[in-house]
């Protein structure tokens, strides 16, 4: 195409949202719902997810060994759990830092910490503390601990690792869900915007019909029309989030105040490192996919 | 330029609407092609504009058998046949000037061609101090000289027009067709569907004479 006919197709684009304001507004509003939607449960996920990490930190295997291991034999086992991909990090506690940290925790400073320490009750508690990188991943963690040779008991919790992988799913299924109906509204009241366009311009589609235009001349204003909603229908929202980010932060700190301490929230620039790409292609793709929809339907040239 | 060769077209809902019709039209001929309603002119018209395939037979337009012509390949074939109809089709938001670039625009002409072309055409149908003028404020001969216009600016080899006089009173009738003569003169061939008689005996040209869609008589200066 010529760049004359490019711009030609450009403004025609632009006419038919001007001569269909209403349809157009309704299907802008409606892209921006969409998007601002998904920039919300973006935000929300991704600083949940952040702050999941955090907790998941915390979250650790102890594995205890068999009696009379030699140094050697608990060195094997340090690493063959650093070969797995789902540990983070471990560290070895031998039996004295076990005591210590056991007495600290209790604070038996006094005589009995005193005889403790002549004939340490804990002698059998030399263990390795593994971080995991990703909480769902223990169960095979622990099976595979489990396996090793000199392994006496492995100490986890289930339910944590359970619940935030639980929690962690059902907020993406949640997202998921919404992102999806409201992306078939988009699409749909985008296909109605361009069908009231072309019945608008039949006359002028059959006459260029009969002159000589090619397809893609007779699609391209439609097709124009459709990703130009879909963009303003991203730009708006991206706008709202880029200044409403911050409001939002403090309205979850202040309403989930229980979750204080956790709470460490994902900055702006790196939200919108993702949430910028991601929700323009969403506009653009949906408008092209809402106009490319009704010209397959509604406009055989 | 135009040749039917036992030509038939039967809808599908078994209208024989023509039925082994053939004719040849020259190059640089006016021909007008007459018949009562429901003889089969549209259909001709719809067939010549590839707008409808023919049942059997041939049709050859510009050397090219258009059973050959591809869906792709019918805007570059449409380019080189002008067409004009009766309700003029003009559009109604665009003025006189920007209804004959449209046409040169969606063919995808280029900017500097088109601000050239547009007044030339325009001042060969009359129109040159109109240019403004939206179709509303233009009689409805001048409406037709702007839809002629608009079929002339891409430089058809053929120029259809179908009942281009059905709307207009004698004298704005007259003025259309010594138009299209005019334009006739100058090379382009030029087929005029049509059933008013009159003007028809006036212009003393070949007429083809189209009955329950077959060519019934074709005879020069009726």
């Amino acid at each position: 195409m010529r760049p004359s006919s490019i711009f030609y197709n450009l403004r025609q684009g632009l006419l038919n949202i001007w001569r269909n304001k209403m349809f157009s507004l309704a299907s802008i509003a409606t892209m921006t719902a969409c998007i601002f939607l998904f920039g919300v449960f973006y935000s929300l996920g991704a600083n949940f997810s952040s702050m999941l990490r955090d907790v998941e930190e915390g979250v650790a295997v102890t594995v205890y060994f068999d009696e009379n291991l030699t140094q050697d034999e608990i060195d094997a086992i340090g690493a063959a759990i650093e070969s797995r991909p789902e540990v983070s990090s471990y560290k070895y506690v031998s039996a004295d830092e076990a005591l210590e940290t056991f007495m600290s925790e209790n604070n038996l400073y006094d005589d009995l910490a005193e005889s403790f320490k002549q004939d340490n009750p804990l002698a059998n508690s030399a263990n390795y503390e593994i971080y995991l990188a990703d909480v769902s991943m223990q169960d095979a963690l622990v099976n595979f601990l489990y396996e090793q040779d000199g392994v006496r008991e492995v100490h986890h919790s289930e339910d944590v690792a359970r619940t935030l992988t639980d929690f962690n799913r059902l907020i993406a299924f949640i997202s998921v869900i919404i992102i999806v109906i409201l992306v078939a509204v988009a699409v749909f009241l985008i296909s109605n915007t361009v069908t009231v366009g072309i019945s608008v311009r039949k006359t002028e589609i059959a006459i260029m019909k009969y002159i000589g235009a090619k397809d893609s001349f007779v699609r391209a204003p439609f097709i124009v029309e459709g990703i130009t909603i879909g963009l303003i229908g991203s730009i708006i929202p991206l706008l709202l989030m880029y200044f409403l980010y911050g409001s939002i932060i403090n309205y979850v700190a202040q309403h989930f105040a229980a979750l204080e301490g956790m709470l460490h929230f994902i900055p702006l620039g790196e939200i919108f490192r993702v949430l910028l790409p991601v929700s323009l292609i969403m506009g653009v793709g949906i408008g092209f996919l809402g106009s490319r929809i009704t010209l397959i339907r509604h406009l055989k040239v | 330029m135009i040749k039917l060769e036992h030509v038939d077209k039967k809808y599908e809902a078994g209208v024989q609407a023509l039925k082994d019709l053939s004719l040849h039209i020259k190059q640089g001929e006016f021909v007008f092609i007459v018949g009562d309603s429901g003889s089969g002119k549209s259909t001709l018209i719809k067939l010549l504009l590839k707008e409808l395939s023919p049942t059997g037979g041939k049709i050859i337009v510009n050397g090219r058998d258009l059973a050959g012509v591809s869906h792709r390949h019918i805007p570059e074939y449409r380019r080189k046949v002008g067409v004009v109809f009766q309700d003029f089709r003009l559009l109604q938001d665009r003025n006189v000037y920007d209804n004959v670039a449209f046409a040169m625009r969606v063919v995808e002409a280029g900017t500097k061609e088109i601000k050239k072309r547009v007044p030339y055409v325009l001042s060969l149908v009359g129109l040159a101090a109109k240019y403004k003028a939206f179709p509303k404020q233009l009689s409805g001969g001048e409406q037709q000289r702007v839809a002629i216009a608009r079929a002339l600016v891409n430089r058809p080899k053929i120029i259809l027009a179908d009942e281009p006089t059905g709307n207009l009173d004698g004298n704005n009738a007259w003025e259309i067709m010594k138009l299209l003569d005019e334009i006739n003169k100058r090379g382009t061939t030029v087929v005029v569907v049509t059933h008013n008689m009159e003007i028809v005996r006036a212009m003393n040209k070949r007429v083809i004479t189209i009955r329950k869609g077959t060519v019934v008589s074709d005879e020069e200066g009726f």
